[in-house]
């Protein structure tokens, strides 16, 4: 139920940045469709609300992680720019395993998502039970567990830790 | 002044949006080109459309533009893993250069 708000609320936000200036015809129309929204996929949308309501998780989310985020996201493609214009094509791909001991749904997407933006990692698939992730390489620098998780995955683990764990 | 700042948002994502698909042509297989694609695309197209948000300002068009940037940096990791995975399932090789393959030294038993 409280999933259902959550999503109610946001579905409603959505639609009024859409379709902005909101008058009351739109915001009228806006509650049926977010009702509607709310009502088939309200069950999938976030099974833990209760941590929605922890301030200190957004301070972290918009203070630390966005920044090394959008840093990181830069680094990438100037990265990739680099590895493409290079003449002799300078990669040395590969898939690697990375462990992580992130639990939720939310964090692990969260952290898929961080790898496949960052520079040169792609992330392939998810165990999930054991927690390992598959990471498609450009510059392999350690086919080891341990090297590549200390490479890929540590500069958002602890963050997205206390964001969504 | 806040037009021209959009205009450079706007060319600098011009710019990587054409290494982006210099990339798509110049890596050898589908991981790594993919790659390229979500990186120089996601980062190159979010540019282009905070740039155009700079430039039209706050109305309907601007705001669009900026959601167009916050579902584009979700939604576009989330596909390149789908392909990256439905590609692997699919047996597609690695390039014959690549080094280690440890999905397929796991997966071993279950095609």
């Amino acid at each position: 139920m409280r999933s259902r708000i959550v999503l109610f609320l946001i579905a409603l936000l959505l639609w009024s940045l859409l379709s902005w200036m909101p008058d009351w015809q739109h915001l009228l129309v806006g509650v049926f469709v977010a009702l509607l929204v709310a009502f088939l996929t309200g069950d999938l949308f976030a099974q833990r609300a209760h941590i929605l309501r922890r301030l200190s998780r957004y301070k972290y989310f918009f203070i630390h992680y966005l920044p090394v985020f959008l840093k990181e996201c830069f680094k990438a493609n100037l990265d990739v720019a680099w590895r493409v214009l290079h003449p002799a094509l300078p990669i040395n791909p590969g898939i690697v395993k990375v462990k992580t001991h992130l639990k939720s749904d939310t964090a692990l997407t969260f952290l898929a998502n961080s790898i496949t933006l960052t520079p040169g990692t792609l992330s392939v698939d998810i165990d999930k039970d054991n927690g390992i992730l598959y990471v498609h390489w450009i510059d392999v620098k350690d086919k080891d567990i341990e090297g590549a998780t200390r490479i890929v995955v540590e500069r958002f683990e602890k963050l997205l830790k206390k964001i969504f764990d | 002044m806040i037009d021209i700042i959009g205009l450079i948002f706007i060319s600098v994502g011009f710019t990587f949006d054409v290494f982006g698909c210099l990339g798509l042509v110049r890596l050898p297989d589908v991981y790594n080109r993919l790659q390229a694609a979500t990186k120089c695309v996601t980062l190159g197209t979010c540019s282009i459309l905070f740039g155009t948000f700079l430039v039209v300002g706050f109305n309907a068009a601007g705001i669009k533009a900026l959601l167009c940037m916050v579902f584009l940096i979700l939604t576009s990791p989330v596909a390149a893993h789908a392909i990256a995975r439905g590609a692997h399932r699919a047996q597609v090789k690695l390039w014959e250069g690549s080094i280690v393959d440890r999905y397929k030294e796991d997966k071993e038993g279950e095609f």
